[in-house]
């Protein structure tokens, strides 16, 4: 009874639970709430995914609304993948948040942060499982309008300027995803991405469907901050709230490119997109600028947190490139460096967190010495690190492998040898971190040596660990993630 | 017991022994029991393995799948039974040194030091029994990484730039390069296993070859082959047990040996004969044996000199190989067991002679012999096996170089060994003199002299600095008898060979 | 016939580039929101001019009546303008805590004060 329900209540928990936490007020009380509905929500898309291992994609109409008229709820591999990265890091991040909450955000408005939080997540989780385009705008713009306000509330009055561009930003992006669907509703009279799929190879040459598929690209490219629309990432990442830029690097964006994924595949997937457009060339030439550009300034960059921002653009540009070869090894890569990443950035944000709440900055002056004072947090800032690097054995390096792969398969060496070359700049910005922690002393008369608290350590061991042991096996990831791009690209006759 | 379940312990063990040697840092004697105990039981496991590889036996084993198609797989073939007998071995016996070294020289961060040097010798075991390139990789990385600490031990500033050197070499070409030709690889064979014969026959064609064999040979940078090999001079800024960890044990050898399997398992020795785009490598390798050479006759400092000396040791494996023959690669798989016990021993010998005398300057070694006879006696056996004269091991390897390059023709790398045996002869010999038969000069009492040397070549020890003991006799024990045992070693195999010559022989066979 | 035939989006689109040029070219902060607003209504418009059928009435059922327009998208674009209405207020009430922390809404003069910071 109740698993015929599941994709419906995916959504529904989170999003019912928002104002519980409003109602209920008392910080304690809205943090175990929010960890309570988090793993309900993670217990659900374990059980959709097995689900459509099992039995292939599972639909749900909402309202019982019949298909392309009512709403409907599709998951398909590639959606069930990222309903787990999302709802799995939502799981590990909560335990996190509430220490580190305490400490940076005022205690009054600490309720309307788990709210708003757990918007956020409803947003992203709807996302990954409508099949219904204006649907999508809907969580789209939850997702977005939640997150503006939880960057706003960083402790830094820089927040609220980031949050405010970031706003402009977003809604000009949001808005142009409409025109695109408005668009294509004028050509095929539906919304529904299934049905869309089926009408649009007819109408596929038409300057309408064109134009449409360019503002689609364009509003989704903004929102996934794609080089070199990715202004407004750097400062929103810098100033949210450690918990905030954890929990939105690690889904964010990548919910972002499942969508991209989304359009190209699934409501194209019938129209060979990148064969007849320019559009395949452009993507991958900003991905590779993104790569090489975003780890460039990254290294330039004196605070950490803006440092790792500059090298999620960089990563952003991987997943993009992995788009961008349309065939199953390079989409392979992309979408198993979805769920890499976001193992990756949200521990390593963590650290930045557990650091911030010890000595009060992440600018790397201040780190001295913190491999002796931090030896935890630090430990697996560096494991991290080397896994963003892609050193072997962890995450970082399957999604390489198989990024090259794609490329030399295609016989485009210079771009395998741009990703290596992104990816030997990552030692760079890493290394200058693990030098200033290590190597150089403490300062005299600084805060006492100290850990993090327990609640903290053991989420941010979590990932890492996860990036460790999906680096040694991955063939369950990339099962799911080459289960997902082949049933994406099969579309494609 | 199984051997498969033996090939997993050989890496399990020292893994373990790194954790138990943090458990029991604060009991110096336990911790240094760990290490010794655990060195032991890794070389029995290791000649456990002897007798089922001589009857031609290929244990294999596959830990699980690392990507679709790729295990993380292990299966030991004569090589890779060569080079772990040897560097377990020589665990063993840097392990004794190390403790006489660590405690006589007053060191800091010791567990840190046993636990890391014991997860490099993991993943030493990692890629001698290796596989695949994949699994091979993956150790390859991992000891880079695990040495890192290691050659920054002291944590100054010099330290730390010699890691970033060390770091970034290493890291460069193998991330950069190797990777890149590793995934290569897999596109056009579809496997990455050794296999014997090689992978990529048949499948690669006309300049490919050479490409991919350049990307390899200098995508492992481990190998120093020039102009790859500026982070050995630069990661003589750590301790002399590290320095051997480098030089004998583990990082050349991985570098040599990867090379080695590359060649002989992943091109085929064949393969590579008829291809003419690889004709390069010899004279890469060539002029960097001779150039190195030089560079190691112009440095004052003794641990510099052996650097340069391995550089050009290294190319010698690596030139045997590229005559491509199966003789040359015999030659090229004895000479890695013979230059890592002629390189262990020499910088025993320097790291004694800096425990007992601070000394690091091959013009302040005069006379020293009469004061430290078991140092200087083995350093000279270990000079005589460098540049290949019996009765050491070390000409047992160069005679089957140079036979192999007489029988294939090779006049220039004909020219290379004679004239760098010359180099390496004018470069070692001195220094046997000058510590035997010169009288010892007085201290230098000008306050400058010896605190140069001391900071040029230990990146600042903390104790001792510009002080020197009077009247120093020989190094501790733990020292002495480890640097005796690595010098009998290297005449023991000058007048036993048969072992690593049956291995070899397989392996030409097989190649063959 | 072609130019007045397609008047409706001429006008969106005109009502679309005032909007996105206000929210470049403005510095002031609350003229940001105003032009964004400008750009999202001009796509409302977009939607609803579209929904209109030639001859055809509110989509209410009642005898005699055979062409309605389509409703779709007018309810599309009620959702749309919730979520407008909720941008706005979200941005004009960053705009106040803004004014608050910066004393100015200036876009330059706020850039100014990060840079001395």
């Amino acid at each position: 009874m109740i698993a015929a329900h599941l994709p419906a209540l995916q959504v529904v928990i989170p999003l019912m639970a928002a104002p519980l936490c409003v109602l209920l007020r008392r910080p304690v009380l809205a943090w175990a709430l929010t960890l309570a509905v988090s793993w309900v929500v993670l217990a659900i898309a374990v059980a959709l995914l097995l689900q459509v291992l099992e039995t292939g994609p599972v639909t749900y109409p909402l309202g019982n609304w019949a298909a392309p008229w009512g709403i409907e709820y599709r998951v398909d591999l590639a959606g069930a993948f990222v309903l787990v990265i999302v709802a799995a890091i939502g799981a590990v991040v909560t335990p996190y948040a509430r220490r580190s909450v305490e400490h940076e955000i005022p205690r009054d408005r600490i309720y309307l942060f788990y709210a708003m939080y757990l918007l956020c997540l409803t947003g992203l989780l709807g996302i990954a499982i409508t099949g219904d385009a204006f649907n999508l705008f809907v969580f789209l713009e939850i997702t977005s309008l939640s997150s503006y306000v939880l960057i706003s509330l960083g402790s830094e009055r820089r927040a609220l300027t980031a949050a405010y561009r970031y706003l402009i930003m977003g809604t000009l992006g949001a808005t142009f995803y409409l025109i695109g669907v408005a668009m294509m509703y004028m050509m095929t009279g539906t919304l529904n991405m299934a049905d869309l799929a089926t009408l649009m190879p007819a109408v596929a040459d038409t300057r309408t469907i064109l134009v449409a598929l360019a503002f689609l690209t364009v509003g989704i490219s903004l929102k996934l901050a794609l080089f070199p629309l990715h202004l407004w990432l750097p400062n929103a990442y810098t100033y949210a709230p450690s918990v905030v830029t954890a929990f939105l690097a690690a889904t964010g964006t990548k919910v972002a490119v499942y969508i991209l994924i989304r359009i190209f595949f699934t409501i194209f997937g019938g129209v060979e997109v990148f064969r007849i457009n320019l559009i395949g060339d452009v993507l991958m030439g900003l991905a590779i600028l993104a790569m090489v550009s975003g780890s460039a300034v990254a290294i330039y960059q004196n605070n950490v947190k803006r440092m790792l921002a500059y090298s999620s653009v960089a990563q952003i540009g991987y997943m993009v490139l992995g788009i961008s070869f349309a065939t199953v090894t390079g989409l392979t890569g992309g979408i198993v460096h979805l769920f890499n990443h976001a193992l990756i950035k949200c521990a390593l944000f963590m650290a930045l967190g557990c650091v911030f709440m010890r000595i009060g900055s992440v600018n790397i002056r201040d780190m001295a010495g913190l491999g002796r004072r931090m030896p935890v947090t630090m430990a697996s800032f560096v494991v991290s690190g080397l896994s963003l690097i892609g050193v072997p054995l962890t995450v970082g390096f399957v999604s390489k492998w198989y990024l090259v792969q794609a490329a030399l398969e295609k016989g485009w060496w210079p771009i395998a040898v741009l990703v290596l070359l992104s990816s030997l700049l990552a030692v760079i910005y890493i290394w200058r971190v693990v030098e200033v922690a290590y190597f150089r002393p403490a300062p005299e008369g600084g805060p006492a040596p100290a850990e993090a608290p327990l609640s903290m350590l053991v989420p941010m061991w979590l990932l890492t660990g996860a990036s460790v042991y999906f680096g040694i096996d991955a063939t369950r990831t990339l099962e799911v993630a080459g289960g997902a791009a082949a049933f994406l690209l099969r579309a494609t006759p | 017991m199984s051997a498969e379940a033996t090939i997993l312990l050989a890496v399990a063990v020292p893994l373990v022994a790194a954790v138990l040697i943090v458990l029991t840092g604060s009991r110096p004697n336990l911790r240094e029991g760990v290490t010794l105990a655990a060195a032991a039981i890794l070389f029995g496991l290791v000649a456990s393995l002897f007798p089922t590889v001589l009857a031609g036996g290929r244990p294999a084993v596959v830990l699980g799948e690392m990507l679709p198609g790729l295990n993380i797989a292990f299966e030991v073939e004569p090589l890779g039974m060569l080079f772990a007998a040897v560097a377990s071995f020589l665990w063993l016996v840097t392990s004794i040194y190390s403790i006489g070294y660590m405690r006589g020289h007053h060191e800091k961060n010791q567990t840190r030091f046993y636990a890391y040097f014991a997860i490099a010798l993991s993943s030493t075991m990692g890629v001698a029994f290796a596989g695949n390139m994949l699994t091979l990789f993956a150790f390859y990385e991992v000891l880079t990484l695990c040495t890192f600490p290691l050659v920054t031990h002291h944590g100054t500033e010099e330290a730390k730039r010699a890691g970033r050197v060390y770091l970034g070499i290493l890291l460069g070409t193998s991330i950069g390069l190797q990777l890149f030709a590793i995934v290569w690889t897999w596109t056009i064979a579809g496997t990455l296993d050794f296999t014997d014969g090689g992978i990529l026959a048949g499948k690669a064609a006309g300049p490919t070859v050479g490409i991919l064999l350049a990307l390899y040979v200098f995508g492992i940078g481990k190998a120093a082959i020039m102009p790859l090999h500026r982070w050995l001079p630069a990661a003589m800024v750590a301790p002399t047990p590290v320095s051997a960890l480098l030089h004998a044990v583990a990082v050349v050898k991985v570098g040599v040996f990867t090379v080695l399997k590359v060649i002989v398992y992943i091109f085929g020795v064949e393969f590579l004969a008829q291809a003419a785009s690889s004709r390069w490598l010899l004279y890469v390798a060539g002029f960097t044996i001779v150039a190195a050479s030089v560079v190691a006759l112009r440095s004052d400092n003794l641990k510099r000199r052996l650097a340069y000396s391995t550089v050009s040791q290294l190319s010698y494996v690596i030139m045997a190989a590229a005559i491509l023959t199966p003789l040359s690669a015999m030659g090229a798989a004895l000479h890695i067991a013979a230059h890592a016990f002629g390189k262990i021993t020499l910088f025993f010998c320097a790291g004694s002679i800096l425990v007992a005398s601070h000394k690091t300057l091959v013009s302040e070694l005069d006379g020293i012999g009469r004061r430290m006879p078991w140092t200087m006696a083995a350093f000279a056996i270990a000079a005589l096996s460098m540049i290949g004269i019996p009765p050491t091991v070390g000409f047992v390897s160069k005679w089957y170089i140079l036979r192999a390059a007489m029988e294939a023709e090779q006049m220039f790398a004909v020219a290379v060994i004679v004239l760098s045996t010359l180099l390496n002869a004018a470069y070692f010999l001195p220094i046997v003199y000058a510590a035997f038969f010169r009288a010892e000069t007085a201290e230098p009492v000008a306050a400058g002299g010896p605190a140069r040397g001391a900071e040029a070549g230990d990146g600042g020890t903390p104790r001792h600095r510009g002080h020197r003991r009077e009247g120093h006799g020989e190094a501790p024990l733990c020292v002495v008898l480890a640097l005796t045992v690595s010098a009998a070693g290297i005449v023991f195999l000058f007048f036993f060979p048969d072992l690593p010559f049956a291995l070899a022989r397989q392996l030409a066979g097989g190649a063959g | 016939m072609e130019f007045p035939g397609l008047y409706n989006y001429w006008i969106a689109i005109v009502l679309m580039m005032v909007g996105f040029y206000i929210v470049i070219a403005h510095d002031n902060l609350i003229k940001k929101v105003v032009g964004l607003n400008i750009f999202q209504v001009s796509v409302f418009v977009f939607y609803i001019s579209m929904a209109k059928v030639r001859g055809g009435t509110a989509p209410i059922l009642e005898a005699g009546i055979e062409t309605y327009s389509n409703p779709l998208p007018h309810v599309l674009i009620l959702t749309a303008i919730v979520v407008a209405v909720a941008t706005t207020a979200l941005a004009l009430a960053l705009v106040v805590r803004i004014r608050n922390a910066y004393g100015t809404i200036e876009d330059d003069e706020i850039e100014g004060q990060e840079d001395d910071a």
